[in-house]
């Protein structure tokens, strides 16, 4: 069924005035680009650009029963997970499918964010609450909760420029409430891109002055839903539809990250026999030798045999090269397996590579200039 | 609003034809590289190979999707820009310039006065942009 009506940010005439390519997604009007895809990205990795992001869902838990109802919806270990830290993993149903990947914050002994896609986030809502018990409260914040994703190696300097404020660093996967600009915020050490940068949260009222706040110094420069793309498959970080969906589970993509199988949580058993019958597809980076990009579902080839298929590809603008994310058999998902993708016809020589594909991110670095 | 340079004629799949003697040069409009966006790489067609009208004579590549050009009338591939191999950007900055794709000895002429001129192409873009 076709969306009848999009949604919009509250920053839609923002992004129309500064003359941004508006594109469909996950049933919402975003920007895909302002100046270029490939100049945001450049930008991201060498200063700092600030993202749209309100389109995602922010949910809250919250009582005494919120940490083991979590523990048993998510994969990563909800209980062991320190006030002040988030932890990326999984939704999953019974057969192990996967419904979405979040970030689970916990902001004190019983009170928990969960960041969810656009695209999801009603049925995660439905999902999650048919699974609560009676004593864990769920809200749905996102309708009233703005989201700006401020990206980049120079991020925290031109922020506490932009905002005349000095702002902490809680470190990587790590957050903070505080005030900034008079409203209560959260601000997170995460993001998308690989690059030192913030997550911030905030009300949805506030979006446009935040948004003028952040541009007016014209320094950190706006970036769409194009450059985020370029940017996660770099860093080899995958997108739900793409790399992550209903029909696999996460074993091939989480390669024994993210899963807390110590715990039970719904479809662990699922994930368990594919992990013990070793059948299942990895994710793996391919590189590939020219600026000829792949595209989701051309298959990759070993000699006469399909082993695998794209998920992701496109021309890396940070390595001059084609790359492309893929589900391909274990046999040959070893670093430097040497593999053909069929584009268009034609055979394409890649690598298996490690990922990421882009090893100069700054996102972990512990301190940046502030 | 931009203005199609006058000089050359026009398809209604946005490719631009400039005539050259006997020969015409090929490119796509301002409209379509400004769809495209982010051009990263060009599949060319090797010189000598024949078209038909309308059939896919290029291959545009942008970050975001691959996009066909098609031969505005059928003709004979003499040339192609060998420079958008390292290069490709040169399309989105410069279309109608550096950024052409091929020059082909089309089958006749006439078909080549029959495409649109300027403001007949113009007229068919959505009116914002």
């Amino acid at each position: 069924m076709s969306e009848i009506l999009s949604m919009k940010t509250p920053l839609h005439e923002e992004h129309v005035a500064r003359g941004a390519k508006i594109v469909p997604f996950a049933g919402w009007d975003m920007p895909l680009l302002y100046q270029g895809i490939i100049p945001e990205h450049l930008q991201t990795r060498s200063r700092a650009s600030v993202f749209d992001i309100f389109h995602m869902g922010e949910f809250e838990l919250q009582g005494p029963t919120a940490a083991a109802d979590l523990d048993r919806l998510i994969t990563q270990p909800v209980a062991s997970l320190k006030r002040g830290a988030c932890a990326y993993g999984y939704l999953l149903a019974e057969n192990g499918g996967v419904l979405d990947d979040l970030i689970c914050y916990r902001m004190d002994a019983e009170r928990f964010w969960l960041v969810v896609n656009a695209g999801t986030a009603a049925g995660d809502a439905a999902w999650i609450q048919a699974h609560l018990s009676p004593g864990t409260r769920f809200t749905d914040l996102s309708p009233r909760t703005a989201k700006l994703d401020i990206q980049g190696p120079c991020s925290r300097e031109l922020l506490e420029q932009a905002l005349g404020v000095t702002l902490p660093d809680p470190g990587y996967f790590h957050f903070q409430e505080l005030t900034l600009l008079d409203v209560p915020c959260l601000l997170s050490r995460t993001g998308y891109t690989g690059e030192w940068g913030y997550e911030l949260f905030f009300p949805a009222e506030e979006a446009i002055r935040f948004w003028k706040r952040i541009l007016a110094p014209g320094q950190i420069l706006p970036a769409g839903l194009g450059a985020r793309d370029t940017l996660r498959v770099e860093m080899g970080y995958p997108l739900y539809g793409h790399e992550l969906n209903r029909d696999r589970t996460p074993a091939g993509a989480a390669q024994g990250r993210f899963l807390d199988l110590a715990k039970p949580f719904i479809g662990r058993d699922a994930i368990r026999r594919e992990l013990d019958a070793g059948l299942f597809r990895v994710l793996v980076g391919l590189r590939l030798e020219g600026r000829m990009a792949a595209r989701a579902q051309d298959q990759v080839w070993n000699g006469g045999q399909e082993v695998g298929e794209v998920t992701s590809g496109l021309f890396a603008p940070s390595l001059n090269v084609a790359v492309a994310l893929a589900y391909v058999n274990r046999t040959v998902g070893q670093v430097g397996q040497k593999l053909e993708i069929q584009v268009r016809g034609k055979r394409l020589p890649a690598a298996v590579v490690p990922l990421p594909f882009y090893a100069q991110g700054t996102a972990r670095l512990k301190t940046m200039s502030g | 609003m931009t203005t199609q340079p006058g000089d050359l004629k026009y398809t209604k799949t946005h490719e631009w034809v400039r005539r050259r003697g006997q020969q015409i040069e090929v490119g796509i409009t301002d409209f379509a590289q400004h769809q495209l966006s982010d051009i990263t790489y060009v599949e060319l067609p090797a010189v000598g190979e024949k078209f038909t009208v309308n059939k896919e004579a290029v291959v545009v590549e942008s970050i975001k999707a691959a996009s066909d050009v098609y031969a505005p009338v059928a003709g004979v591939i003499t040339e192609v820009n060998a420079s958008l191999a390292a290069t490709p950007e040169v399309i989105n900055s410069d279309p109608y310039g550096a950024g052409w794709l091929f020059r082909m000895t089309p089958d006749l002429m006439t078909d080549v006065e029959m495409l649109m001129d300027g403001g007949q192409y113009e007229f068919l873009l959505p009116k914002e942009h």
